[in-house]
């Protein structure tokens, strides 16, 4: 295949909550990414056309968004891999987040979630001891290094089915972030955590649908993350009863 | 509140894997041939490990099912909040109910 | 076409789970109806279970065979990852447990037919 011997009609959201698709025709290149794709839309075609990236280098998780109905980053993303049989690309906001515009989405709920669910480090009281060890091989350790590589780039809470059914549910990233920190043995604040973490939109929620874990660039299994959650929580409650 | 119903149905569960696997079993083996009521009845007349093990079959029942009913109507309806657990409650009672009235119905 | 994290294997089987649940959850009630006949006595129980030997009833009670099986071997599937920290992430245990309610289905099917 010839540099410009074929085009490639993609499909992209326009609008906001509501809007349509359009379709712009953009030559295929090779080793073309799907944000090489989007790039050129919005420089050379259309310039109202809003989306985000960064870095484009497959590490700030910023231009994540729904690939022919996989939500995925485009600068990971190769036309030649995402592309439809047809040589079409459908190009959506991620599921389950605000559209601010086109493509752009809302952050602030992702991120706020990440705050009930307690996804923050609690020094504690004591601060005045010597350094913390934590040996590298401690079971809590490696479980909280398993899981602690996310940047936060929303692409499994787009992936869950149970934050589209229920709005309310803290979803894959926080939990997870909150069992990296339920593992960290200097973090004080795991009782309030496990209580965040154990109300009706805690993790419970997570019927193991796997999607979360199955799209995550970074390969953080967000599933047994919060399968711990739900084993500390159960722990909890049977430890609460014996009071 | 939510984390003693997800307790309970996971609890329940383990119960209810145990007795699901006997009860298949024994469904499995009793219908060979067709079934009639003097078959099943004179297994169950008077027996009495036969009345426990399924009052409390009943009784994981009762509370595993409406919690599993909860999930599924506070995410794929609008509906959710206190009037949903009552309902919800009652229908515990019923099963619990019914199914008690069962065992004894075959038991006595 | 099917939303991609629905053709996740985890999805069909919480689907499955949660659709089985909901069978088993209906027919329960008249389950227990339907034993509760035997307090009239064995008559009015052999007089109920005159109408499980129609060919549709039949069915249905195959169907829900398969609902008990279903629902149980994917309950198991969720305690083993969620209790026993089980990592499984593929098809197979999806297999297994539709050749296990396949298997319980036909042994039903064959001895009550």
């Amino acid at each position: 295949m010839t540099e410009s011997s074929s085009m490639l009609a993609v499909e992209v959201w326009r609008g906001a909550a509501r809007g349509a698709f359009q379709t712009f025709r953009v030559p295929r290149r090779r080793h073309q990414t799907v944000l090489d794709v989007v790039t050129e839309i919005q420089r050379e075609q259309d310039p109202t056309l809003s989306y985000r990236f960064a870095c484009r280098v497959g590490m700030c998780g910023s231009c994540a968004m729904t690939v022919n109905g996989r939500p995925r980053w485009t600068c990971r993303t190769r036309v030649s891999e995402a592309a439809r049989d047809d040589g079409t690309l459908r190009l959506e906001p991620l599921r389950n987040f605000t559209v601010v515009k086109d493509l752009a989405v809302e952050m602030t709920q992702f991120f706020d979630k990440w705050r009930d669910a307690r996804g923050y480090f609690e020094p504690g009281a004591n601060r005045g001891g010597d350094f913390a060890v934590v040996p590298p091989a401690s079971a809590a350790r490696q479980a909280a290094d398993a899981a602690i590589e996310c940047i936060g780039c929303g692409v499994c809470y787009a992936a869950c089915d149970v934050v589209a059914w229920d709005r309310d549910y803290l979803g894959p990233a926080a939990l997870n972030r909150a069992w990296t920190l339920v593992n960290d043995v200097r973090d004080a604040g795991n009782a309030a955590r496990i209580a965040a973490v154990a109300g009706d939109s805690g993790c419970q929620c997570c019927h193991t649908h796997m999607s979360c874990t199955s799209f995550c660039p970074k390969a953080i299994a967000p599933t047994y993350s919060i399968a711990g959650l739900k084993r500390a929580v159960v722990r909890a409650a049977l430890k609460g009863g014996r009071r | 509140m939510s984390a003693v119903l997800f307790v309970a149905q996971r609890v329940t569960a383990a119960i209810l894997a145990l007795a699901v696997a006997v009860h298949l079993a024994t469904i499995l083996y009793a219908v060979r041939g067709g079934l009639t009521a003097g078959e099943i009845l004179a297994r169950t007349h008077g027996n009495v490990a036969f009345a426990t093990f399924y009052a409390v079959f009943v009784v994981a029942v009762a509370i595993h099912a409406p919690i599993g009913l909860r999930n599924i109507v506070r995410e794929w309806t609008p509906w959710r909040g206190v009037a949903l657990d009552a309902v919800l409650a009652v229908f515990a009672i019923v099963l619990l109910v019914l199914g008690l009235r069962a065992v004894m119905a075959v038991y006595a | 076409m099917m939303r991609a994290s629905h053709r996740q294997p985890g999805f069909v089987a919480a689907l499955l789970h949660r659709l089985s649940g909901i069978a088993l959850a209906i027919f329960l009630p008249l389950h227990f109806l339907a034993l509760a006949t035997a307090l009239d006595g064995a008559a009015a129980l052999d007089g109920f279970l005159a109408v499980t030997r129609m060919p549709w009833v039949k069915a249905s009670e195959c169907a829900l065979v398969a609902a008990l099986a279903t629902h149980m071997t994917l309950g198991l599937r969720v305690l083993a990852i969620e209790f026993l920290d089980v990592r499984e992430r593929t098809a197979a245990v999806l297999s297994g447990c539709a050749a296990a309610v396949v298997a319980v289905g036909l042994a039903f099917a064959l001895g009550v037919g």
